[in-house]
């Protein structure tokens, strides 16, 4: 639905993007992840039309971003980095006023705004001037705004930043819903959310592409070795435990990390291709140290993401 | 033309809600009317004089007299007022990010621009109406000739559509409004000034000067005559600012 072949973007002499080329399909929901600068909100301003590319191509829909422009505008939904909102309007008013523009015909004009104050859940401030709602509920208004004409993209530029714990989860759940039937592009620093809320990420650093695949492919493609953690009793001296942990094939490293009364927990280093767990539990147990908790450790989009984007600075 | 429409209705609640209009307009009327006052007081004492001197009494009419000063007031007060009216125009937008929106939304830029430019003007014909009190005032108690009035309205009219068109473009260009009110003010103050210079150039250059001049296009709107050329010199300026507006716009997104 949209294709996007090396795009490029240069401020003055500034490279902000350059030779970005992915694909999104319909009914995705895809993530841009990346350290502050690395060219997301750029190539978001180019895929709405605010911006017009230096080089390279877009099309949305099959409509080319530069020469169908109005078209784009028309089926695409938009959140900027910093909510476009009017202060002096009310919420409903707003509302309206946007969907005027985004030209949903007179009579569903009401309908339109009904169902996105619904879907965001600002029926309680709807007559309340937008100057005087808290962050939360501004971000909302800028979602609600976005979605007025339900459009069939929607592009969010951080949509969660400066929201307290609690609205983000609630904004999250919203683009979850949202996402269910429509495509969503999002923007975020923040890792866990594009974990959580996207069916793919594209990584971005320095306004290059990275990588770009599913949490856990990029998960399981980019772990370097595995982690385990065990807890065992100590009786025995520590050294003897360490030792058999250490004499498993395959481990690479067994460092101790916690100390406890009469138990120790360890983490083991290994392969990442071969799970150690149950080979552990026997020559513990076979041993006759007793075994507290033996789990092993998922590698975070977080680990991902700064092995990415160390590996690509050096 | 809905979407216009959306626009022009926005910035218009926009000025009448806010306190921007009515601060405005109250104080374009305190000024003009402090003018109209004394204006009219010199006329009499001027007029009483007369009546007992007997001799000038032919150059006395209340045309001459007391509505082209006026009117000149009012176009010093216009030139102060109206781009405190404009500066907010779309530098505000820039500064509150709805100028992203609104570009990304599918609405055209002649209609934002149309919009916005009307808005302002409407508020202008209601503070420019308003002062109509004062022609009025002296058609109940004397009997001034009221074509020249009219079309010295006209002429007013006229120029502070310039004044708003020269303000619309200077507030695409920045998202300091005072930056946007103060280049209006200059440039339109140049525009008013400029004939000033046309004595001490050369003959083809003072004929510039005074043609490019706001007041001496006015001159002859104050005076009755409602010439084609000098309605087309404010049309003009109107549309030349309005189409550097949309230039401005279009750069906007190739410069940022």
């Amino acid at each position: 639905m949209i294709q996007v072949e090396d795009l490029s973007k240069f401020y003055g002499s500034v490279q902000a993007v350059s030779g970005l080329s992915f694909e999104v399909k319909k009914g995705e929901v895809l993530g841009f992840l990346g350290p502050n600068g690395a060219g997301k909100t750029t190539t978001m301003k180019m895929l709405t039309c605010y911006l017009p590319p230096s080089s390279g191509r877009a099309t949305i829909f099959g409509f080319d971003i530069m020469k169908d422009s109005m078209e784009v505008r028309k089926r695409t939904g938009y959140l900027p980095e910093k909510s476009p909102l009017y202060t002096d309007m009310r919420v409903g008013e707003y509302l309206a006023f946007v969907a005027r523009l985004r030209g949903v015909p007179g009579d569903r004009i009401s309908s339109s705004v009904e169902m996105s104050v619904e879907a965001c859940g600002l029926g309680s401030v709807f007559v309340k001037s937008i100057g005087h709602l808290s962050k939360g509920f501004q971000q909302r208004v800028g979602i609600a705004q976005a979605i007025i004409h339900d459009p069939e993209l929607l592009i969010l530029d951080e949509p969660t930043i400066g929201l307290d714990p609690k609205q983000i989860i609630d904004i999250r759940r919203l683009i979850t819903n949202l996402g269910k039937d429509r495509t969503v592009i999002l923007s975020s620093h923040i890792l866990p959310e594009v974990n959580q809320v996207c069916g793919r990420v594209i990584i971005l650093d320095k306004g290059r592409l990275v990588a770009v695949d599913t949490p856990d492919n990029l998960r399981e493609k980019l772990r370097k070795f595995r982690v385990t953690f065990v807890t065992a009793a100590s009786s025995g001296g520590n050294v003897g435990t360490q030792d058999i942990l250490g004499g498993i094939g395959g481990v690479t490293g067994v460092r101790e990390t916690a100390r406890e009364k009469d138990a120790s927990t360890f983490r083991i280093e290994s392969a990442p291709d071969r799970d150690l767990r149950n080979e552990i539990a026997v020559r513990l147990v076979s041993a006759g140290v007793p075994l507290f908790e033996l789990r092993s450790e998922e590698m975070s989009l977080e680990d991902i993401f700064i092995q990415l984007v160390t590996e690509e600075k050096n | 033309m809905r979407k216009f429409l959306a626009i022009y209705s926005r910035e218009l609640r926009y000025y009448f809600r806010s306190i921007t209009a009515y601060a405005v307009i109250s104080i374009f009327l305190v000024l003009s009317g402090y003018f109209f006052f004394s204006i009219f007081r010199f006329y009499n004492v001027l007029s009483l004089q007369a009546i007992k001197n007997n001799d000038f009494s032919g150059n006395l009419n209340l045309v001459d007299g007391v509505m082209r000063p006026v009117m000149g007031n009012i176009s010093v007060i216009l030139l102060i007022l109206l781009p405190l009216l404009t500066m907010r125009l779309i530098a505000e937008e820039k500064k509150q990010g709805t100028f992203e929106l609104l570009l990304t939304l599918p609405v055209s830029d002649p209609a934002v621009v149309a919009g916005k430019y009307l808005s302002a003007l409407t508020v202008y014909a209601v503070m420019l109406a308003a002062t109509l009190l004062y022609p009025v005032l002296l058609m109940v108690f004397a009997d001034p000739e009221i074509p020249p009035v009219l079309s010295g309205y006209l002429g007013l009219f006229l120029m502070g559509a310039s004044f708003i068109a020269i303000g619309t473009f200077f507030s695409s260009l920045t998202s300091n409004q005072l930056i946007a009110g103060v280049s209006t003010f200059g440039v339109s103050l140049l525009f008013l000034i400029i004939g000033w210079a046309a004595p001490l150039a050369g003959p083809v250059m003072s004929a510039v000067l005074s043609e490019l001049s706001f007041l001496v296009h006015f001159e002859s709107f104050s005076k009755g005559v409602i010439d084609t050329k000098d309605i087309t010199y404010y049309l003009f300026l109107t549309g030349f600012f309005i189409f550097l507006t949309l230039r401005s716009l279009e750069s906007a997104r190739w410069r940022s």
